[in-house]
């Protein structure tokens, strides 16, 4: 390997700003598979040195919203017309909106008690299904079942809440553990198919999504989940007996999530499971030849992610009381695959990529509440630049000057 | 590689055919299996029909040109029920053929089932006037339409080794730039060249991400859909909703139906492919484009070989991500006009989620047809077909709406485990290619 300077096809001629750059790198730093993999096995937090290329990807993101936040803004868009000759008007006026609008994520999010308990509450599915989409990620499957996961344990944690009559605390344990395993059965499907079959994970676990959203689709057209007195179809929240309790103004389940981020660790650095886990994800020829069942691996895998994912369910059901319907998981699934990819596909990375994300989008509510009344939807942009921009280590060091920290960061399973 | 080693020690021959016979016993259960299954529900159908009289039209709807037709229900269903029999028996004595006509027995075992399937809906309704049954094959190219160019753009994509799982984000991109051309040109065909920009600048994003900065694709392709979805829902609340910006903006004109002369006079062939609108004919001619491209051009074994083994192609003088660079744009050409059908193609106004998961669909088409654009254009047009089957039979209400519903999804979740199973995608796929 020589340190050649940058070869011909190395897509020459787009985007000439930063060509210099994609020569520099593809120079030095020729940075071959084996090592990207190695590092994802050897150390678990090898993101820790990239810390400041994430802080500069959110600031990054920062400023392009920013520009959108100020193209949304009625006035600064009636200051266009004369931003020539009265400049400090536009400036001005967009300097407003866009202080007002990040003043209101930031207060909206964190800015008071309340604030920080929505925010946890809401963090907290994300991180447990987050922690699902990593824990398979590992594993090299690719989880985009998150969503369906989530709703079918939702449906049976929900149902067990509202349809059976239990005492106090034994109605909450047998909910909860119905929405585990509801999500580790719809999980465990994905996975059973792709140990037995081979067929292909991202194919079951897209129709498995469709499907769970027909299953509750059909429970509610049923009179057990219908709630009484509604036209809607929607549920009736679960019983008093079957709710998690409060701790310092949040419930018990945003407790959970970080008591299942630190299992998931635990599993995956120091389980013998963990291991094969990943020894599947990065080499499944190499594991079987060692003499790992990937079977076995690919199914485990993919029942816990399930589980995680119903763990998600119950936070919205049993801690928030949300009633049954078919838009109750919203967009969680799928939002938690960008939370593990933006943590890396570690647990201590996805908990804090899920709070991020959590503030974010409790804090878009305030903002389209603000003066500025900017679009919550803006948050939604500022989450997928924010993860593009932390992916994309080569564009935020050129952009911004910084040096390559030795190793780029470790990612996991890539390509099918 | 098997037939070489076999070839070359010979003593291990015995044990290759072994491998073989197992695999072919193995495919005998399966056809076995599903032929009785077949057999068995026509039997039921059969059984549980009791007027069979049933009233069918060529047509998509009834009118003047296609009159309600009565037809003996029973000797459809068992006529039906016959045929899987027969298949049956030649898969039981082990003479189901490979290759075309292997194919051709499956299209009329399906046939015969739907037969037999549609004949039992629509017997013994108790309805004042009798729906009849319509021709479902225009519903299924319509519906496909923007699968199809998902799934091809998809193609394109992993066959030059670059992941693109960004389908969906390319489409939504797509629709809503096809509602916002049309409208400001006041021109339905100006509506698609907006998607396609659209479209293109989306594979411009994954072809900058991907192949200059190194993203993994798999981040890269879910973080472009979340950005796309964001964008799209964040522009959209900046239309006004005053009528007089916003038919500028988004209230765009719909492609019409162009009737092809001569050809949309075929009995249900016409209806079905040439009197369709532009987008469609598009579709075909994508498909064909495409494949030609892929596998008779010089362009085409390029593309292929960088998908395969980057190096290799490297070595002979390819330009490994200037070719991949043409696959991702030209991907997203196709993307585009897919995303288009969503507004202009269709329903007309861009709404949040216009695209409704299509692209997570095409796909699992793409993976489904195993990389290649016909294989996944089959796999576009069965999801098409049920969906415009769900949609007729959900009025006859013979099988609860839900279970219909979920039918085309749970039907691929046991194509893809029983029938299809493992597949391979190009070896080098997903992987960045950088010159050492």
């Amino acid at each position: 390997m020589s340190d050649k300077s940058l070869p011909d096809g190395d897509g020459k001629g787009d985007g000439e700003v930063l060509t210099s750059l994609g020569e520099e790198r593809a120079g030095t730093d020729p940075r071959p598979d084996t090592d990207v993999e190695h590092a994802s096995l050897a150390s678990p937090i090898s993101w820790l040195p990239t810390v400041v290329e994430t802080v500069v990807a959110v600031a990054l993101a920062l400023v392009i919203g920013a520009v959108l936040i100020a193209l949304s803004d009625q006035s600064v868009i009636e200051s266009m017309p004369s931003i020539f000759s009265y400049p400090q008007d536009f400036f001005g006026r967009s300097w407003d909106a866009i202080s007002a609008s990040y003043a209101a994520l930031v207060k909206g999010s964190i800015g008071s008690g309340g604030a920080i308990s929505t925010t946890l509450e809401r963090s907290a599915p994300l991180i447990c299904a987050g922690l699902g989409v990593s824990l398979a990620f590992r594993a090299g499957l690719f989880n985009i079942g998150a969503q369906g996961q989530l709703v079918i344990g939702a449906l049976l944690a929900g149902y067990v809440g509202f349809g059976w009559s239990l005492p106090a605390g034994l109605h909450l344990l047998v909910a909860f553990v119905a929405g585990l395993l509801g999500g580790a059965l719809w999980g465990g499907i994905a996975g059973v198919l792709k140990a037995r079959t081979g067929a292909h994970e991202v194919i079951t676990t897209i129709m498995l999504n469709f499907l769970a959203a027909s299953v509750v689709l059909y429970a509610l057209s049923k009179d057990t989940f219908q709630r009484p007195g509604s036209d809607n179809r929607l549920s009736p929240p679960v019983d008093e007996s079957a709710r998690f309790g409060q701790v310092l103004g949040t419930h018990v389940g945003v407790v959970l999530a970080f008591v299942a981020a630190l299992a998931v660790w635990w599993l995956l650095e120091r389980s013998t499971l963990g291991f094969e886990l990943r020894a599947v994800g990065i080499n499944p020829d190499a594991s079987r030849t060692a003499g790992m069942s990937v079977p076995k691996v690919y199914t485990l895998a993919m029942v816990i992610a399930g589980g995680l994912a119903g763990l998600a369910a119950t936070m919205n059901v049993l801690g928030h009381y949300d009633s049954l319907s078919p838009t109750m998981a919203g967009s969680i699934g799928f939002d938690a695959i960008t939370v593990a990819l933006l943590g890396r596909a570690t647990p201590l990375g996805t908990v804090f990529a899920g709070l991020l994300f959590g503030a974010l989008s409790v804090g878009g509510v305030a903002m389209q509440a603000s003066a500025a009344s900017t679009p919550k939807e803006l948050t939604q942009v500022l989450q997928a630049l924010i993860v593009l921009f932390v992916a994309a280590p080569a564009l935020v060091r050129g952009l911004t000057g910084l040096r390559a920290s030795g190793s780029d960061s470790a990612m996991m399973a890539k390509g099918w | 590689m098997g037939m070489a080693t076999a070839t070359a020690v010979p003593g291990r021959t015995a044990d290759l055919v072994e491998v073989r016979d197992r695999a072919s016993v193995v495919r005998r259960v399966k056809l076995v299996v599903v032929f009785a299954l077949v057999a068995l529900m026509l039997l039921f159908f059969a059984l549980g029909t009791d007027n069979p009289t049933v009233l069918y039209t060529l047509g998509e709807r009834i009118s003047k040109d296609a009159p309600a037709t009565e037809v003996n229900g029973q000797v459809l269903a068992w006529g039906s029920l016959a045929v899987a029999l027969l298949a049956l028996a030649v898969a039981a004595l082990d003479r189901v053929p490979r290759g075309a006509w292997g194919v051709a027995l499956f299209v009329v075992v399906g046939l015969a089932f739907f037969t037999g399937f549609l004949v039992w809906n629509y017997a013994d309704q108790d309805l004042g006037r009798p729906l009849a049954m319509v021709n479902p094959l225009p519903g299924t190219i319509r519906l496909a339409t923007p699968l199809v160019f998902g799934a091809l753009a998809g193609c394109l994509c992993e066959r030059a080794g670059v992941i693109n799982i960004a389908i969906e984000g390319q489409l939504l991109m797509g629709a809503f730039f096809a509602s916002v051309a049309s409208s400001l040109a006041y021109s339905a065909e100006m509506g698609l060249v907006g998607g396609v920009l659209a479209g293109v600048a989306m594979a411009w994003m994954l072809g900058i991400f991907a192949l200059r900065y190194q993203v993994n694709q798999v981040v890269l392709g879910v973080v472009l859909i979340a950005f796309a979805s964001g964008l799209t829902a964040f522009m959209l609340s900046q239309i006004p909703n005053d009528p007089d910006i916003k038919k500028y903006l988004n209230e765009p004109l719909v492609l019409q139906r162009i009737p092809i002369p001569g050809l949309a006079d075929i009995p249900v062939v016409g209806p079905t492919l040439f009197n369709q609108t532009l987008l469609v004919y598009l579709m075909y001619a994508s498909v064909f484009v495409v494949t030609f491209l892929l596998f008779e051009t010089k362009w085409g074994l390029r593309v292929r070989a960088v998908g395969e083994h980057p190096k290799a192609a490297d070595t002979v003088g390819i330009k490994v991500n200037r070719v991949r660079w043409q696959a991702v744009l030209l991907g997203g050409v196709f993307a585009g006009l897919g995303g288009a059908y969503f507004t202009v193609g269709s329903t007309g106004s861009f709404d949040n989620d216009a695209s409704a998961g299509n692209g997570f669909i095409a796909l699992a088409a793409v993976i489904m047809g195993r990389w290649h654009p016909v294989g996944a254009t089959m796999a576009a047009l069965f999801f098409g077909f049920t969906w415009t089957l769900q949609a007729q039979l959900q009025v006859l209400d013979k099988i609860p709406g839900e279970l219909l519903r979920a039918s085309p999804y749970l039907a691929t979740i046991i194509a893809v485990a029983g029938f299809v199973g493992r597949v391979r995608p190009p070896a080098a796929d997903g992987e960045p290619y950088v010159k050492s």
